[in-house]
């Protein structure tokens, strides 16, 4: 298999590092090779975020992602940024409650869900980021339910175990809309 | 082997406990910023010291008298601060004391930036300080790879009493990677021919210094080290060779480059390019032997790196120019991508 390569984009604080760290540790769970690169300029202080994930089943060369395989945009400067950049063929998943998906990219596929709004209706704050990684889950098989349960189990840490339900009910918003 | 995701500043500092540093001393630069948290969190349950200090100087100097005791010792930086560190390391070099000093490479000059760069090989394979002297420097690709460089640079610190440097970049450093932490039984060394332990009135008291006021005396101190230099430019070289058995160009590249590299060496395979890497683990001692095995077939060489060229003349001297040595690189932090570089190769004519 090729190396799929993510990229995840958005403000800082909608937990775009956070939902990264598990797509890399389903990767891990899964034995599979993978790389996680977070942007740390200044973006991160305020304003865009981005993350790299590559899982592979040989060894990751260039780290960084450019040309994604599959997209998650949370905001629209990311959205508009990264369409261009989706090889063709390549998944985008995207919150339509912020973002309005002007593009004339007809050679991918384009999955929006109003994930910020369904994290509220389902009293799930800041589950915006895993609802979408529901979709992900579900229009990918990027790797099985119980993987990405796992790998939730692992991101979220021991002090916060409490909030692991809300992130499985969030899983399960995304695959279900 | 249990495999761990950790970044690769997380995996140094845990290496370095690991392999039994017992001392570290840091001031905090992004992007190495990681290393020493994670060194303040885990360092004393691990009955060590972690101290920051009030300045890279500062710090640099407390690596000095902690490896003058003979403890495992290190300090890490990025650039900038690795810059203000130099006086020490002359001074710890001019010591015979084992010491390891981690890089985690930015964009310069000046403050310059804080994304990934490697425009600091010069400084640590040429002049990393006044006076006659060398580092071991170390170039890890991969977290694994930083965890495997930080054993072996204490480990060699200690044969030779010298500083070694683990030259990464913002890129490795950041990055997570599966990981997984080998047992590690450390060599010990026997110091007590040197080290300032105390001296209890059983013997003579040691004498840690680099001061010599009597030409002949410095001369020979110099020349007794650069012997010991000749050895491990003899022995301790260190280089990956992939796809140069029957290569018609081959591309150098160490560290984070090195992986973009591959990808395009990859690429260029794919489209019947022969074109292999030869990329250096050690950046000082240079592989000489193992870049001119590389290169036996090639027509030319490409380096490419985070720099403007700063491995070419090593390439070239190693080679003895023996065959035209071309350049790609980006600079200031801007990483190159595995598309340029295969660009640059069809450029050179594929080598046909």
């Amino acid at each position: 298999m090729a190396a799929t390569e993510i990229l995840l984009a958005g403000f800082g604080g909608q937990g775009i590092l956070f939902a990264g760290k598990i797509l890399a540790y389903c990767g891990l769970m899964d034995d599979k090779e993978l790389s996680w690169l977070p942007s740390y300029g200044p973006e991160m202080r305020g304003g865009t975020c981005n993350c790299s994930v590559c899982i592979s089943d040989e060894p990751i060369g260039s780290p960084l992602v450019l040309t994604p395989d599959i997209l998650i945009a949370m905001n629209q400067p990311s959205f508009d940024k990264f369409v261009k950049a989706v090889r063709p063929g390549g998944k985008v998943f995207f919150d339509s409650t912020l973002i309005d998906a002007a593009t004339d990219r007809t050679d991918i596929q384009l999955f929006g869900i109003p994930s910020q709004q369904l994290a509220d209706d389902n009293a799930l704050k800041g589950g915006s980021n895993i609802i979408l990684l529901g979709k992900l889950l579900k229009e990918t098989q990027i790797c099985s339910l119980d993987t990405m349960k796992k790998a939730i189990e692992k991101v979220v840490p021991p002090k916060k175990a409490a909030l692991i339900p809300n992130n499985y009910k969030a899983i399960e918003i995304g695959m279900n809309s | 082997m249990e495999r761990n995701l950790m970044k690769g500043n997380e995996a140094l500092a845990e290496a370095a406990i690991r392999a039994g540093c017992k001392c570290f001393f840091g001031y905090p630069i992004t992007p190495q910023t990681e290393l020493a948290a994670y060194m303040a969190k885990r360092m004393h349950k691990a009955g060590g010291v972690f101290l920051q200090a009030e300045s890279e100087v500062a710090a640099i100097n407390m690596v000095l008298g902690a490896a003058s005791t003979g403890v495992r010792a290190m300090t890490s930086s990025s650039s900038p601060g690795i810059s203000l560190k130099s006086e020490g390391v002359s001074y710890i070099a001019g010591s015979d004391l084992p010491a390891v000093i981690i890089n985690v490479e930015r964009g310069g000059p000046g403050l310059g930036g804080i994304q990934p760069s490697q425009a600091d090989y010069w400084q640590a394979t040429k002049a990393l300080g006044h006076g006659d002297f060398q580092l071991l420097v170390y170039a890890p690709a991969s977290v694994q790879e930083m965890v495997d460089c930080v054993v072996k640079a204490f480990d060699r610190a200690d044969k030779y009493r010298m500083p070694a440097m683990i030259l990464a970049d913002g890129l490795l450093g950041q990055m997570m990677e599966p990981v997984s932490f080998p047992e590690i039984n450390p060599d010990a060394y026997d110091k007590s021919g040197w080290a300032t332990t105390g001296h209890k009135n059983q013997r003579e008291h040691h004498i840690v210094n680099s001061l010599y006021l009597q030409p002949d005396q410095l001369e020979k101190s110099i020349v007794d080290r650069f012997k010991k230099y000749e050895i491990i430019k003899e022995t301790e070289t260190d280089a990956e060779l992939y796809l140069t058995e029957d290569c018609d160009i081959l591309l150098c590249a160490f560290g984070a480059t090195a992986r973009v590299v591959k990808s395009a060496v990859n690429s260029a395979r794919e489209q019947g390019i022969k074109a292999g890497l030869f990329r250096p683990k050690t950046l000082w001692p240079f592989p000489v032997k193992e870049i001119n095995e590389a290169a036996k077939t090639a027509k030319c060489l490409l380096s490419v790196e985070m720099s403007m060229g700063q491995m070419v003349d090593d390439i070239k001297l190693a080679i003895n120019c023996s065959k035209p040595v071309h350049f790609y690189g980006r600079t200031g932090g801007v990483i190159p991508t595995p598309v340029e570089v295969l660009e640059e190769i069809k450029k050179l004519g594929g080598a046909k």
